[in-house]
Formats: structure tokens, sequence, C-alpha cells
């Protein structure tokens, strides 16, 4: 009960409109807007990659100028200029930061606003941060402990200088560069992200995070994270974005794999809260991300947990590859559609081994005149012998201006595979909000209380910092929904 | 997912042939058309010349096309199908014998190669105000009821295979069932293919059901040939339903191996209409059975229920699309399917609801039981929610039969066929069981026995 009344007030406390919409006026450095072969020769250039890297930009870059945006989602934009956007912009500094002191006050500033524990003094809540500004990773945190256990936790740039042969081997092996594309426009202009290792047999000790913040206008942000699990290792990643409220869109076309081998756990959450459009869907992130996992070895398991609040379009499908025998594949994901938002998002289990399972609860509630859709494969080839699927999509609708939409895709090769899908739809009836109100609470709070309630099963999978602070967002992202 | 991808680019180089094929039936369209029933009507005319324009313009549908994404037309492709009927031929009653309706009075409307065999059938009791024509007879007279009724449901003319079928159409039923009047005795609808290689067939059953209604209608697809002559049925069903009006539609389809079957049903039904469907299929190498329905009113209640029985490399598909426009209505779908061998089934079934369609209560469900290791079963429920106020739920389900089940039966001394096939009897029978004629349920429940006694040890 307590909790309860706790996370009410957390949720009063959260004065309404968006508010990490501020923008941090800090010098930055740009590429020339627009895209050519130059642009991404200048983002390798600047980041001094390796020969090999580059070669896979371009042909990442030629394969791209030869495709066309797909059309199928249940999505509406107008077409996307890419010609008029910033493909690369760093915060300006001399050199790179040694330690946290060289980090640009105002930076620091800014993450503090956003309630990010950069400041190691402060990062008592034991998350090791990594913050992406606009294109490029400014700090790091907790890297010294990490790295006695042997976990390499930096930015893709260092990586790529300190771990040659390991982003060598796994970047573009779960997502090759011309997989789709907006996967290949980030393989050609990717700037920064995070890279992960954990060695065998290592638990990591925290949980690593990543904080995504676009600042600069007009730009695109296009981040790459890979993760890998070596045999045995258990590591558990979060996500958090925000970006200024501006009147144009911005895109944001990330890329993120997941590699779990022989017996690996990857947990990856998510709490994307960019920047929605106002009430009239002016403005707002496209969040075109492409996210796949690959549990290669036997027994692993990857989990992705999303809640999705933000951006005016969100178009996007984390995946499993359930290669290894006795894999495990997991998505829990609420997805909340206000004003003129839409979502378009699910995922795919894709199983080739033996005994493979995977579960899928997927939440989504529309509001306003959002446009909620899941869309979802199961696919279960010929070898799967003995593969179970559980999938779970309800909906939920407020108000009669919005929709929401399940398409899931079901496909079987062998009999030995149970495979299950439920789909709801529903309102808040009025008996529960009638309830809720003969108990004092007033429509808002009672809307929130039976939302939070709706999506309790994939709220309890976020760690518990995360869990809090989605909860307070779906507060926000509903706000205006009733009354 | 290479692979799929790979596949789809290997029909891709196939749609040269689509192309092909369009200029083909067009020119045999040319060729065929003075012959057609109803070849004097100046409107009538019009109408075929705009369907076969609309269906070169679209080619067969390659499974780019999401509503074909699981279907390939490709086998399809490799025959050319003699589309103008040519003279039916002579069959007698006793080949026929094994397909017609036993034990209650009814209407019997046989078809020899789409075109009506007045010898072979018999209308049982008329009450006033009902209508059972054939629609060759109708054209021939000039087609005035035809034309008056036609607007009322419309199948989605861009619909490849439907507006084919409206370029070719030559003969079918024509059934009116005027207000309130209860039609008792079953309308059997039984088409012949007689095994010529090639024929194809492309029959056009209009339903009006006027307000008040009740009628049942069974359709029978069969054939006298042997089991591997290729021959295509492109049959287009349209009901309309006024308000308050019962139709219940039934339908076996037991073709050959060899044959294609396509059939496209189009429902309109009127405000506290009934519309009750179950189709059973055993035969074609490739059938496909694609159902609109669009709930106009309130108080509808609107069933679509179907079962296939598959084997050998016989390949099924079910797509549906059940729209709610307006508030206040139920709908209720489950399809299932059996699939032995390298047998493959698709189910594509959409719902959608409309932003004014408040209090829909929409059910879906879609269960495949998978017999053997090289099957494959598809599933893509789809729900497209535009109001608040709904209750729409949908479920899949892919397996095989539960070991448990078939020890049970086995410790009661029952041998392991037996056994097998009492499961896959109650896993399709529950469904057979709903439908509310008993002659009906029994020429089903036949053709169900029979495929079943041709299942495996």
């Amino acid at each position: 009960m307590a909790a309860k009344v706790e996370t009410l007030e957390t949720v009063d406390s959260v004065t309404g409109d968006y508010k990490y919409g501020f923008v941090t006026d800090i010098e930055s450095e740009m590429a020339p807007r627009g895209l050519g072969e130059d642009t991404v020769r200048f983002i390798s250039e600047k980041k001094r990659e390796p020969g090999w890297l580059l070669e896979w930009r371009l042909r990442a870059y030629r394969a791209w100028t030869k495709m066309s945006a797909p059309e199928w989602a249940n999505v509406h934009y107008p077409p996307i200029d890419y010609q008029d956007i910033y493909y690369y912009a760093a915060p300006k500094k001399k050199g790179g930061p040694k330690s946290l002191d060289e980090v640009d006050p105002e930076l620091l500033r800014t993450y503090e606003r956003l309630g990010i524990p950069i400041r190691e003094r402060e990062a008592l809540a034991g998350i090791a941060v990594d913050a992406v500004f606009d294109s490029v990773s400014v700090a790091t945190t907790f890297r010294g402990k990490l790295a006695e256990m042997g976990v390499i936790f930096s930015s893709m740039s260092e990586a790529v200088h300190e771990q040659p042969e390991l982003v060598r081997k796994y970047l573009g092996s779960v997502v090759p560069y011309s997989d789709n594309f907006d996967a290949t426009l980030n393989s050609a202009v990717f700037s920064d992200g995070t890279f992960v290792y954990v060695p065998p047999g290592v638990r990591c000790p925290m949980e690593l995070s990543t904080y995504f913040r676009i600042n600069a206008a007009k730009t695109g942000q296009f981040e790459r994270t890979l993760i890998i699990a070596d045999a045995g290792s258990y590591v558990s990643y979060l996500e958090g974005c925000t970006a200024p409220m501006r009147d144009e869109n911005q895109l944001h076309a990330a890329v993120v794999e997941l590699v779990a081998l022989d017996d690996a756990e990857i947990k990856y959450s998510t709490v994307q809260n960019w920047y929605p459009g106002d009430k009239n869907g002016k403005g707002g992130i496209y969040n075109f991300v492409t996210k796949r996992g690959a549990c290669r070895g036997r027994n692993s398991k990857i989990s992705w947990t999303q809640v999705e609040t933000g951006s005016a379009i969100t178009w996007k499908y984390p995946s499993c590859i359930l290669q290894g025998d006795n894999s495990v594949g997991e998505f829990y994901s609420v997805a909340v559609t206000n004003n003129r938002q839409q979502a378009d998002t699910g995922t795919k289990m894709i199983h080739i081994g033996r005994n493979t399972r995977s579960r899928i609860i997927s939440k989504g509630i529309s509001t306003g005149h959002g446009q909620n859709t899941y869309r979802g494969l199961v696919r279960v080839l010929a070898g799967a012998e003995g593969a179970h699927n559980y999938t779970q999509c309800d909906s939920l609708l407020i108000g009669d201006k919005c929709g929401a939409h399940t398409v899931p895709y079901i496909e079987v090769k062998n009999p030995t595979a149970r495979v299950e899908h439920e789909a709801t739809t529903s309102k808040i009836s009025d008996d529960q909000l009638f309830y809720c109100r003969q108990r004092g609470l007033n429509a808002e709070d009672s809307v929130t209380l039976i939302v939070n309630g709706f999506c309790r099963q994939v709220l309890q999978q976020l760690p518990m910092e995360f869990a809090v602070e989605a909860q307070k967002l779906l507060g926000v992202s509903l706000e205006g929904s009733v009354g | 997912m290479p692979d799929s991808v790979r596949r789809r680019n290997a029909d891709g180089a196939g749609s040269l042939t689509t192309t092909d094929i369009a200029a083909s039936y067009k020119r045999q369209f040319a060729a065929s058309r003075a012959g057609l029933p109803g070849a004097g009507l100046r409107w009538l005319n019009d109408l075929r010349d705009d369907a076969i324009e609309r269906f070169a313009l679209t080619g067969l549908p390659t499974q780019r096309l999401e509503d074909w994404k699981y279907t390939n037309l490709t086998p399809f492709a490799k025959t050319q199908f003699n589309l103008a009927t040519a003279a039916p031929a002579r069959i007698d009653r006793e080949r026929i014998e094994r397909f017609l309706l036993r034990g209650v009075p009814h209407h019997q409307l046989v078809f020899i190669d789409g075109r009506y065999d007045a010898s072979l059938s018999q209308l049982g009791t008329m009450p006033a105000g009902l209508v059972i024509r054939s629609l060759a007879a109708i054209l021939d007279e000039g087609g005035e009821e035809f034309a008056e009724h036609f607007p009322r449901v419309g199948v989605n003319r861009d619909q490849a295979f439907a507006a084919l079928n409206t370029a070719f159409m030559a003969d079918g039923a024509f059934i009116r069932v005027g207000r309130g009047v209860c039609v008792e005795e079953p309308i059997h609808l039984l088409f012949v293919t007689s095994g010529a290689t090639a024929t194809a067939t492309q029959p056009r059953i209009f339903v009006i059901a006027e307000a008040g209604c009740a009628l049942t209608l069974l359709q029978t697809y069969a054939d006298v040939g042997t089991d591997e002559t290729s021959s295509l049925t492109n049959a287009v069903t349209e009901i309309s339903a006024a308000p308050g009006a019962i139709v219940r539609d039934y339908k076996l389809q037991r073709e050959g191996t060899g044959a294609f079957h396509i059939a496209t049903t189009a429902v309109r039904l009127g405000s506290d209409a009934v519309y009750d469907s179950f189709a059973l299929a055993v035969g074609a190498r490739l059938c496909r059975n694609e159902i609109h329905a669009v709930l106009d009113g309130g108080g509808i209640g609107c069933r679509l229920k179907g079962a296939h029985l598959l084997r050998g490399r016989q390949h099924a598909d079910t797509t549906t699309v059940i729209d709610h426009a307006r508030a206040g209505s139920r709908s209720e779908e489950d399809y299932k399917c059996v699939l032995d061998d390298a047998a493959r089934s698709v189910f594509q079934g959409r719902i959608i609801v409309r932003p004014d369609a408040q209090k829909t209560d929409a059910r879906q469900m879609n269960r495949n039981l998978l017999l053997s290791r090289q099957a494959q079963a598809d599933s893509k429920p789809e729900l497209r929610i535009e109001a608040d106020d709904v209750k729409c739920s949908h479920g899949a389900t892919i397996g095989e039969l539960d070991a448990n089940s078939v020890f049970y039966l086995r410790t009661r001394g029952i041998d392991e066929k037996a056994a097998r096939n009492l499961l896959i009897e109650g896993f399709i029978g529950e469904l057979v069981d709903e439908v509310h004629v008993g002659s009906v349920q029994v020429h089903l429940r036949q053709a169900m026995w029979s495929w079943l006694s041709r299942s495996r040890a």
C-alpha cells in the first residue's frame, strides 16, 4: 500500500509536460550538413578509425544509396530529407577527457538535470553509466572497478582502438551492414555508442547503463551498441534517452547487437523517453531502431524489456535469434502512444536450436490520437525440436480517437513445437474507475493506477530504479487522457 | 530469415509469367466474349470488359502482396487453363450419387463443369417469395433481376480472382428469398468437374436474403476425374442479408489433389442479421477460401468457421476479413487445420473495428494440428481497432497430437491409428457439431471419415 502511495506522489511531483525539453548551450563541432561518402570519411577520420572500419562504413553507405525506405509499417510521416541532417555533432573539446573533472561542467550539469548519477560520488545506486551526448560518448563511470573483473565497458570509439579484434569479430555479426534501410544508414555513419564485453564466468557486479541525449538541432543520432556475454557470464544493461523540445523532427536510427555465448545471459532494458512532439504532433523524434540479439550458445538467454513512452514515431522490433539448444528469448514491452504519437513495435523470435523457448508479453496503451501497433514474428524452423513460444499482447484504449492494432505472424515448421498466442483489447472499465474514485482518487490518478496494474508484468522485469522511473513516465505520458 | 528473402526473390523472377498469364487470359476473353451468357447486354459487357482490364492490371497475385504472403501461385501459373467453358460433359447420375445430400427433402442444383444441368437438378417445395435459378438463364433473359441486385454486395472489384470471375462468369446460382420467408429445405449447389485436363469453371453465386427471411445453403465442390487432373475452380459468392435475415452457408470442398480451388465470398449484413458459415475442405492441391464480411448494423451475429484436412503436398489458405462498421455487433471465428505429410496451411484473419463500432465483441481462433515432421502451418491473426469500448481477442495455437491422450486411448485397447483418428475427429468434430442441419452434418462428416480412413497407421 505504501509503495502505491509513494508512486502516486512521484507521479504528482512530475509537473506534466515534457520536463527534459531544455537545450544545453554548448559549443558543438559538427560535420557539414548532408550525407555523402565525404561525410562517412569525415566521421571515420574524426575518430581516427582503422582502414577496415572505414571500408565497412563505405560498403554500407553504397548499399544504402541503392535502398529505399520501407513503407509497410503502420506509421505515417512525411519523407525524410537525408541531406538536411547533421550526421555528426560533438561537444567541442580539446583532446579527450582523462577523468570526469575534465568534462565540461555544462555537460555534467545537463546530466544532473536529467537525474543521471554521472559523478561517481553520486553513483551510490551502483550503476555504471556511459553518457552519450549527441553523437559522442562524453563520460563513462566505474570503468576501473569493472576492469578489475575483466569487464570491458567503454564507448564504441574507444573500443575500436582498444579492443580491435573483438569489435572486428562481432560488429555486424548480428545485424549485418546491409540488414535494412535504417540499420544500413547507421552502419555508414554511426558515431559512437557503447561496447560491453563480459569475460567467461563473470557475473557483472553492477547494472551497466547508457544515457542518450540528443541536444544539437537538426542532428540525427546514430549510435551503435555491441554487447558480448562470453560463456557463463551475466550482464544487465539499461538505456535511457531524452531530447530537447524542437519543432522539427529528428531522426534516431540506432543499432544494438547482443551476442550471448554458452550459458550466458543478457538482460537489456530500455526506458525510451525521446521528445514525443507537442499535442498537435509537431516535432518529436523518429525512433527507427534495429535491435537484435543472438543466443549463439547452449542455454543462453536474452531478455529485452522496453518501456516506450516517448518519440513521435517508435518503430522497432527487438529480436532474438535462438540458435543454441535450450536457449531462451524474452520480450517484455510497454508502449504508450498519446496525442499524435505512433508506435509500430514488437519482436521477432526465430527458433533454430532444439528446446528453445520464447516468451512475449506486450502491453500497448493508446490514448489521444495515438496509434499503437504490435507486430511480431514467431518462426520455428524445422530443426527446432520441442520449441515453445508463448505470446500475450494486450491493448488498452483510452478515448475513442485512438487505435490499437495487433499483427502477429506465426510460422511453424516443426510438429513438436508449441506455439500459443493470445491477444485482448479492452478499455478501462467504468467499474474500475468508479472503485478508485470512490476511494478518493481523482480521475487522473485512478487511470495511472490502473495502467500501472495493466503493465505490472512488464514493469516487474525492470531493475528497481528504472521501474520507479518508468512508472513516473507512464503517469506523465497519460496526462490529459481523461477528464 | 535470409531464406525467406531468397524465396521471395525467386517469386519475383516468376512474375514475368504473371504478365504472360494476364495477356493470355485477355486473349481468351476476347475470343470467347461473344459466347458468354448475356453477351447481348451492353451493361454486362461493360462490366466484363472492366473486370478483365482490372485483372490485367494486377495480374496474378504474388507473395509480395501482404494478402498472399504465404501462398505461392507459381504452380498455378504453370498450367494453361481454358477459361472459356466448352460444352459441358454429360455425366450420369450414378457418378455423382455419392456427392448428393441424403435424408431430407431439399433443393438440388447440379452444375457440370460450371454449367447448370437441369436433368440432374430438382427443386423441392417452393414457398412464395423464393427464387432459385441458374444465373445463365437469368442473363440470357436480359438479366434484369441480376442487374438490380448486383451492386448490393459488391465483392472487391480489384481482387484479381474475383475480377477474373466477373469477366468469365458463365453460370451459377441466383437465389432470392423474399421478406419474412423461411426456406425450410436446404439448397444444395453441387459443382462437379468432369475431369478434362485444364478445365476452368468460374461459378458465381448470388444470395439475396430479404428482411427477416431464413435459408440454408450448401455448396459441394467435387470432381469425377482422376486425382491428378489439373483443373481450376474460381468461385465467387456474394451474399446480401437484409436486417433480421438468417443465412446459413455451408461448404464442402472435396476436389481431386490436382485441382486449384479459389473461392471468394463477400457478405454484407444488415442489423440483427445472422450469418453462420462453415467450410470443410479435404481436397485440392491448392485451396484458398477468402471471406470478406461487412457488418453494417447493430445486433449482427457473424460466425465464420472452417476446417481443413490435408495431406501429401496440399496447400490450404484461409483468409478472412471481418469489418465491424457499426456499433454493437458480434463476430466469432474458429478455423482448424489438420496437416499430415508435407501439407501446408495458412490462416490470415483480420478483424477491423471502425471508429464508430463501439460495443463490438469479436473473437477469433486458429488452431493447427501437425501430424508430420514436414507439415507447416503459418498463422497471422490480425486486429485493427479504432474504437475504445470493444471486446476483441484472438488466439492461435500450433502443435502436435497430445501424446498423453493417445496413450490413454491405447491403454483402453484402442490401436494407434484408431486412437489418433478419434482425437482428430474430436478436434474437427466439435465444429461440425455446430452445423444446424442434421443432413448437412452427415454430408460433411462422411467426407471427414473418408479422409480419416486413408490416414496412415
